[in-house]
């Protein structure tokens, strides 16, 4: 894959799915990137599945992402591989924290369903059309989104030579 | 070739003389030598801890790291664990004597780790082993627990990161103490530091 060849496939997009749906490209350390929609990421991956000349038939890898002080924040990657022609091909989108709903991609790619699920635990997006959308790795009445930005570290303070005086009543 | 031989004929004398016992034979001064040289007096508690701390069965249970570190004591001939009678894994709680937290404890696993704990009968014992079970280690966030001892009573603390073989054992050595009553004050011994324990 090189920058033409990403154009090429962003125009077969934007010609079977839409002219909306392919927000920009991005041809940067020899990967290509796809910026689409979130409306129309499952119609993307479909039509880059089963309809494009060049398939992508497998989803390597799913995973989110937290970008804060930009808008908007949220980041959903889509890794695809072909092991036909062994490229590799990233289909991004970006969605607000105040509405992150992402169409599932699970009956089109089923290694997504437990993906998707670990989306949904650590940055709160939710999946539409997913069978199955609860948390995966924290406990289910855990609060809150812990890969968040925004969300506090957590743990408790160690104590060292430097923080002792601010840590009141460590002693006992 | 000598001394076998007289071992033997000591022992067949030994063998008569207990026959002659049981069958109500030996009387008087007899006896009395024969309850002296043969009879062991404790209390009961004594000879109940003794019997419970040689026979500490461990549950088989892992968290991380540190539990291939305990597989190795437990389960190795090269550290042979069965020394001090800890070496039977049993695998479900209700036979189990000492939990070894063997690792890092994670927020969802903490509520698992107490029902196994809950499980166990009494008498039970439960070591903390590392720095991530005891303190949560090097990690300090959202996802574990900083120390077991926040869920679930500890009785033996090894640091490490994982334990030596060895400082587990020594861990094990010492709830053994804990157990028989003798309990070794350990630092307070080396700096005369008795009667400053925080905890009676």
């Amino acid at each position: 894959m090189d920058a033409t060849g990403l154009e090429l496939v962003a125009q077969r997009v934007r010609d079977g799915v839409g002219e909306n749906s392919v927000v920009s490209t991005s041809f940067f350390r020899r990967q290509a990137t796809l910026e689409v929609a979130p409306a129309s990421v499952r119609d993307v991956l479909e039509h880059m599945r089963d309809r494009d000349e060049e398939p992508w038939e497998f989803l390597s890898s799913l995973h989110g992402c937290d970008y804060l002080p930009d808008e908007p924040r949220l980041g959903i990657h889509y890794q695809l591989l072909s092991m036909e022609r062994l490229d590799r091909i990233n289909v991004k989108t970006r969605v607000g924290v105040e509405e992150p709903v992402v169409p599932s991609v699970m009956d089109l790619y089923p290694t997504a369903n437990h993906q998707e699920r670990e989306v949904y635990d650590m940055f709160g997006v939710v999946f539409e059309g997913h069978p199955d959308m609860r948390r995966i790795l924290m406990p289910e009445d855990y609060e809150g989104h812990p890969q968040r930005r925004d969300f506090p570290i957590g743990g408790e303070p160690v104590l060292f030579t430097y923080n002792e005086k601010k840590l009141p009543n460590w002693y006992g | 070739m000598e001394v076998k031989r007289q071992k033997l004929d000591s022992m067949k004398v030994r063998g008569a003389r207990a026959q002659q016992m049981l069958r109500g034979d030996l009387e008087g001064e007899d006896l009395e030598a024969y309850v002296e040289e043969r009879v062991l007096l404790t209390k009961f508690h004594d000879a109940q801890n003794w019997a419970r701390k040689n026979a500490m069965w461990p549950l088989g249970f892992g968290l991380a790291c540190c539990a291939i570190e305990m597989i190795t004591v437990i389960g190795s001939p090269r550290n042979d664990l069965s020394r001090f009678g800890a070496e039977v894994i049993r695998f479900t709680p209700r036979q189990a004597d000492m939990l070894i937290i063997s690792g890092r404890v994670s927020v969802k696993m903490a509520p698992v780790i107490r029902r196994l704990y809950d499980q166990m009968l009494e008498p039970k014992w439960v070591i903390s082993m590392g720095a991530c079970a005891s303190s949560a280690g090097m990690f300090n966030n959202y996802a574990l627990v900083a120390g077991c001892d926040k869920f679930l009573p500890v009785d033996v603390y090894v640091p490490g990161c994982p334990p030596r073989p060895e400082a587990l054992m020594y861990g094990i050595i010492k709830l053994q103490e804990k157990v028989s009553g003798d309990e070794s004050l350990g630092w307070r011994e080396r700096y005369q530091a008795e009667g400053t324990e925080e905890v009676a």
